[in-house]
C-alpha cells in the first residue's frame, strides 16, 4: 500500500533535497542590516541548544546574530547553527498537506487531509483493534509537543504503541542512570567540566557532535586538567588528548572493567564513599576480577600500560569527570557499558562533589526534554513509569480520566517497525522522525513501510520516509512555535516563536489538537497556545523526578534557563542532581550495577572480518532532513565516505577517493574511500546522515540492547572491496 | 580594539568551519568568506587550522601593491584592495608571508579579512571569533587570554624578515616569537644574530 507513489527522481525534483545558499531576498537585501527584530532563542539542532538571535524581517528569518549573554555558549555556534536560518523560506518546504494519488502526491486541503487521516485510523482500529495503530514522535519537538504526543497516542488514538526517535539516541544511558541514581539526566551542569583535574571521554566525538563542549574541555586543560580519550578513531579533540586509548569498536565494557580492576587491585577506590553512599559494590568487584589489564588489553586492543595509566589518573585525581555519548551507548550492551562507567565513577568517589561526576552528552535537540514527559512507550509525564499505579492515578487525575483508561506500555521504536513488518501493526502516525534513514537495516524498514495500510506523516520537508506516506501534514519549524526544550546539561530553555508557518503549513500542536478533536477527544485537547500545554505539563510532572511545576516561561527568561527538578515557583532549579552523593532513590544511595560482558549482535568472523562503526559529521544533523538542504553545510561534507586506515586500504588495493564497496550481512553500499591514518586498521567508519544507496544504515543490524532497546549502530561486521564506480543509477 | 585583541590558536581548532561559514554573514562582504582554513594533511592527522589576516604593523601586501590599493586604517586594520584601484595583479598574494590575500575572480579584486571592521569598529566582536566553538579564534581581553596554557606572541620571523602584527598567535609558554623558517634554527643564522 504505502509504496512510494513516484520515482525517486520525480520526488527529488518536486521536493528536494535542493540546496539553499542564500538568505531570503539575497545577500544584499537592505533588511539584513536593519531587521525588524532580533529574537533571542536557541539553535534548532543538537542537544547543546546554543543561544542564538534570529534576525527577522517581514515575518521571515533572514539571518542570525550571536547571543553572547546566554551563559552556555556565550555566542559560540557550530556551522549548523550559523547556517540554520537557510532552512527558512526553503523551496522544498511543505506549504500545504499532501495526499497520495496514483501519479504522485497532490496538494490537499486540511479538511481533506485530516478527515482522511481520521477515517483511515478509525477503520483500521475497528477492524484490527486499538493497538493496530502506532505513533512515532521525535526528540527535535519541543517538550510541549512531546508531551502532547504521549497524550494524543494514549487518549485520542487509544493505542499503547507510542515511541520516538530518541530510542535511537541514548536510551541506554538513560536506563543506566535510572538504575544507578533513579533519575535520567546529566547529573552535572557543564560549568563543572572546567573544574575537573581529569576528564575521561569515551565514545564521544565532541568536536563534531557537541562542538561547543570543546571549549569547556579546552578550559579544563587551561586549568591544568588532563584529557583521556577512548575512541576507535582519532576525532578532532584527540589532538589535545593527554592519553588516547584507541579501543576496538564494541569493547568499551572491557576497557571500563579493566580500569575498575586496576583501581581495586591498586587500592585506589574511595572506601568511605562506597560505604556511605552506595550499594551493590561487592558483586561488581567480583565481576571485574577477570579483567586484568592484559586481558582487557587483548579484548580492546589498548595497551595494558595505557589502561593502567588511565585508571590511575582517573582514580587519583581529587576531581574527575567521565563523559560519554553514542559510542558507548549505541551497542547491544549499551546499558552495561554505561553502568560500567558509572561503577568506575562511584568506586572512585567522583560523584556529588565540585568538578566531579559522570555525564551523558545528549545528542538530539530536545533529546533530554523529549524523554521526560510521556513520549516514551513506558512513560508518563515527569519521568514517571506507566506501570506505577500512583503515577497512573496522578496523571489520570490531571487529564480528567480514570487510570484504567491509560493503556499499558507498548513497543519501542524498532519493535514498532518489527511489528509493522510482521503485520501486527497496520497504521502509523509519525511526526519528526525519518526511520528510513535512522533505523538500522534500511531495506527492512522500507519493506515494513510498504506494508502499512495507512501512513500519515507530519513534517516540514518531505523526508525519504514521507515518500511512503498516504497523507503528509505540513507542520512547523522550531522557529514557528513557542515552547521549551531541555538541553544536554538539564537546563530547561525557552524557544521563541520568531515567525508564523508559511503558506498553509500549521503549527504542530494545532495539527495534533485538531486531529484529537476529530477523533472525538477534543475535551482533553482544549489548547490554543503552547503555554496552555506547558501549564498542564507542569501539573502532570508535579511530584515526579522531572518536576517542572516551578518552571515558567518568565522564570526561564529571567534566569537564562532553569534546571529541573524545580518543584515550586520560588525554587531556583537544580543544576547539580547528586550533591553530596545522594541519589533519587528513597534511601538516597547510588547503586552499583553488574555490567557483564556480551558479544556484539553482529560478530566479526572470517567472512566479515572488519568492524563497521557509524557516526556523524559536524556539518550534518541526524537523518539530514533539514541539513541536507542547506548548501553551505552540504559543501563541507557533501556525501558519505568510507574511512579506512592506509594499512587496510593497501591490503585491498584501495587509494584515497577510490570507490569501495562495504558489505555487511544485510546489504552493501558503494562509497568513495577516505584513507586516513586516524582510524583503527580493523575498522571502517561511515557517517549515517544520508538516504538511498549510500546510506550507512543499509548495513547496520537490528540487534537491540535487551533493556533499553537501543540498536547497535556502533558495531557491525563488514568486508570491503575496491569498486570501479558507484552502483548503477547513483551519482558520483 | 575597544580593549579586545584577536588571538589565533590552531592547536584548539576542531575543523568545524563555523568561522568560514559565519564570515559569509558579515555585512561588508556578504556571502564571501575571508577565513583561511586548512586541513593540514587529512591523510595523516585530524589537525586543522583556521586563521584570519594577521594585520601586520607594516603590511607587506600594501608595500608591494603597484596600484596603492591596499590601505591600513587608524586602528591598524588592513583592508581588502580598493575596488577602484585593484588591478588583480596578485603581487600581494605572492608577497604576503602568511598567504592571506586572495584574488576573487568574480570581482577581479583582492579580498581579505578586515577583522569584521563593520563590527569591531563599533565595539562588536568579529563573527568568526564570536562563534568559534573551540575558541581557536578568540577576540577577548588580555586578562582572559592570560588564563590559557599557551602564551600570545605577535612577533614572527620569516628568515630575516621580522614582522609584528595586530593579531596574536598562541604559542607554547616558553616561546617569545614564532619562527617559520628552518634557517632560523641553523647555527649560521643564530650566530649571525637575529
Amino acid at each position: 500500500m504505502a509504496k512510494s507513489p513516484a520515482t525517486p527522481e520525480q520526488l527529488e525534483a518536486d521536493y528536494g533535497p535542493h540546496l539553499n545558499y542564500t538568505p531570503e531576498g539575497g545577500w544584499s537585501k537592505e533588511s539584513r542590516t536593519t531587521p525588524d527584530r532580533l529574537v533571542k532563542t536557541h539553535c534548532c539542532f543538537c542537544g547543546q541548544q546554543c543561544g542564538i538571535q534570529l534576525k527577522v524581517s517581514q515575518n521571515q528569518v533572514i539571518g542570525f546574530e550571536p547571543w553572547e549573554e546566554f551563559p552556555f555558549n556565550r555566542g559560540m555556534l557550530c556551522p549548523k547553527g550559523v547556517k540554520r536560518y537557510l532552512q527558512a523560506n526553503h523551496q522544498d518546504r511543505l506549504l500545504s498537506p499532501l495526499v497520495r494519488t496514483s501519479g504522485g502526491f497532490a496538494k490537499a486541503s486540511w479538511e481533506e487531509a485530516l478527515s482522511l487521516t481520521v477515517r483511515r485510523l478509525r477503520e483500521i482500529q475497528e477492524r484490527y483493534g486499538k493497538d493496530s495503530v502506532a505513533v512515532f514522535g521525535g526528540a527535535s519537538l519541543t517538550t510541549e509537543k512531546a508531551y502532547l504526543m504521549g497524550k494524543f497516542a494514549r487518549l485520542a488514538v487509544g493505542t499503547r504503541h507510542i515511541d520516538y526517535n530518541g530510542r535511537l539516541c541514548m536510551v541506554s544511558a538513560g536506563t543506566a542512570y535510572k538504575l544507578a541514581f533513579d533519575v535520567d539526566r546529566s547529573p552535572i551542569p557543564w560549568s563543572e567540566i572546567p573544574k575537573a583535574q581529569v576528564l575521561f571521554v569515551i565514545g564521544a566525538n565532541i568536536g563534531e557532535c557537541a562542538p561547543i563542549t570543546t571549549d569547556y574541555i579546552w578550559r579544563c586543560r587551561d586549568n591544568g586538567g588532563k584529557l583521556i580519550l577512548a575512541d576507535p578513531r582519532m576525532t578532532p579533540i584527540s589532538r589535545n588528548a593527554d592519553l588516547f586509548l584507541p579501543l576496538r569498536p564494541g569493547t568499551d565494557l572491557a576497557l571500563l572493567s579493566g580500569m575498575l580492576h586496576v583501581v581495586l587491585r591498586d587500592n585506589l577506590q574511595d572506601d568511605a564513599f562506597i560505604e556511605q553512599h552506595t550499594s551493590g559494590f561487592e558483586a561488581v568487584k567480583a565481576s571485574v576480577a577477570r579483567f586484568d589489564p592484559r586481558t582487557a588489553g587483548e579484548m580492546t586492543g589498548v595497551p595494558p600500560e595505557a589502561i593502567e595509566k588511565a585508571a590511575h589518573w582517573f582514580a587519583k585525581a581529587d576531581r574527575a569527570i567521565a563523559m560519554h555519548a553514542r559510542g558507548l551507548e549505541h551497542q547491544s550492551k549499551g546499558v552495561e557499558n554505561c553502568s560500567a562507567l558509572i561503577n568506575l565513577t562511584l568506586a572512585t568517589g567522583h560523584v556529588g562533589r565540585e568538578g566531579c561526576g559522570c555525564t551523558m552528552i545528549t545528542g538530539q535537540g530536545n533529546g533530554q526534554g523529549g524523554r521526560e514527559h510521556g513520549q516514551k512507550c513506558d512513560q508518563l509525564p515527569g519521568q514517571r513509569s506507566l506501570l506505577d499505579p500512583q503515577a497512573r492515578e496522578h496523571v489520570a487525575r490531571v487529564w480528567g480520566i480514570t487510570p484504567d483508561e491509560l493503556p499499558q506500555p507498548g513497543y519501542t521504536a524498532q519493535e514498532i517497525m518489527n511489528a509493522i513488518h510482521a503485520g501486527e501493526i497496520k497504521a502509523l502516525f509519525s511526526i519528526c522522525f525519518n526511520p528510513l534513514v535512522s533505523l538500522p537495516e534500511a531495506d527492512f524498514t522500507r519493506e515494513a513501510l510498504e506494508k502499512l495500510e495507512f501512513f500519515a506523516v507530519t513534517d516540514i520537508f518531505l523526508s525519504e520516509t514521507a515518500h511512503h506516506a498516504d497523507v503528509v501534514l505540513a507542520g512547523s519549524l522550531q522557529e514557528e512555535e513557542e515552547g521549551v526544550t531541555c538541553s544536554a546539561e538539564g537546563r530547561v530553555i525557552h524557544i521563541q516563536q520568531a515567525v508564523d508557518p508559511p503558506g498553509d503549513a500549521r503549527r504542530d500542536s494545532e495539527i495534533i489538537c485538531d486531529l484529537a478533536r476529530r477523533l472525538g477527544k477534543g475535551q482533553f485537547f482544549p489548547f490554543t497556545t503552547p503555554r496552555e500545554i506547558f501549564d498542564e505539563l507542569r501539573e502532570a510532572s508535579r511530584g515526579g523526578h522531572a518536576d517542572y511545576y516551578g518552571i515558567t516561561y518568565e522564570k526561564i527568561d529571567a534566569q537564562m534557563g532553569v534546571f529541573w527538578p524545580c518543584p515550586t515557583l520560588d525554587h531556583p532549579g537544580t543544576p547539580n542532581l547528586l550533591l553530596g552523593g545522594v541519589s533519587f532513590f528513597p534511601d538516597g544511595k547510588c547503586r552499583f550495577q553488574l555490567a557483564e560482558w556480551r558479544e556484539s549482535g553482529d560478530p566479526v568472523n572470517e567472512a566479515f572480518p572488519l568492524y563497521l562503526t557509524t557516526g556523524r559529521v559536524v556539518s550534518q544533523y541526524l537523518s539530514g532532513t533539514q541539513t541536507r538542504r542547506i548548501g553551505a553545510l552540504v559543501d563541507i561534507y557533501p556525501e558519505p565516505l568510507a574511512e579506512l586506515h592506509p594499512r587496510l586500504a593497501e591490503q585491498y588495493g584501495i587509494a584515497d577517493k577510490d570507490w569501495v564497496t562495504v558489505t555487511s550481512r544485510r546489504s552493501e553500499i558503494t562509497l568513495r574511500a577516505s584513507v586516513v591514518r586516524t582510524i583503527r586498521p580493523d575498522t571502517v567508519f561511515v557517517p549515517y546522515h544520508w538516504a538511498g544507496r549510500k546510506s550507512a544504515n543499509m548495513l547496520t543490524h537490528r540487534t537491540l540492547d535487551p533493556r533499553s532497546k537501543i540498536p547497535e549502530f556502533k558495531v557491525s561486521a563488514c568486508r570491503i572491496q575496491r569498486a570501479s564506480g558507484p552502483i548503477e543509477g547513483e551519482r558520483d | 580594539m575597544h580593549g579586545y585583541e584577536f588571538y589565533v590558536d590552531p592547536s584548539r581548532c576542531i575543523g568545524c568551519q563555523a568561522c568560514v561559514k559565519a564570515c559569509e554573514e558579515c555585512e561588508t562582504h556578504r556571502g564571501q568568506s575571508m577565513i583561511n582554513f586548512d586541513f593540514i594533511d587529512r591523510a595523516e592527522t585530524i589537525a586543522t587550522a583556521a586563521y584570519v589576516c594577521w594585520h601586520c604593523d607594516e603590511p607587506t601586501c600594501a608595500q608591494v601593491c603597484p596600484a596603492d590599493a591596499i590601505k591600513q586604517d587608524e586602528d591598524g586594520v588592513v583592508h581588502s584592495a580598493l575596488k577602484s584601484r585593484c588591478i588583480a595583479c596578485s603581487n600581494c598574494v605572492l608577497a604576503c608571508p602568511f598567504g592571506i590575500p586572495k584574488i576573487v575572480p568574480k570581482y577581479e579584486q583582492m579580498m581579505k579579512c578586515d577583522m569584521c571592521y563593520d563590527r569591531t569598529s563599533v565595539g562588536k566582536r568579529p563573527m568568526c571569533a564570536t562563534v568559534c566553538p573551540s575558541q581557536a579564534l578568540a577576540y577577548v581581553k588580555t586578562e582572559d587570554i592570560a588564563a590559557r596554557r599557551e602564551k600570545p606572541s605577535n612577533i614572527f620571523y620569516f628568515g630575516n624578515q621580522k614582522i609584528t602584527t595586530q593579531v596574536y598567535m598562541m604559542t607554547p609558554p616558553d616561546t617569545d616569537s614564532v619562527t617559520l623558517d628552518i634557517t632560523a634554527f641553523m647555527w649560521e643564522q643564530t650566530h649571525a644574530g637575529r
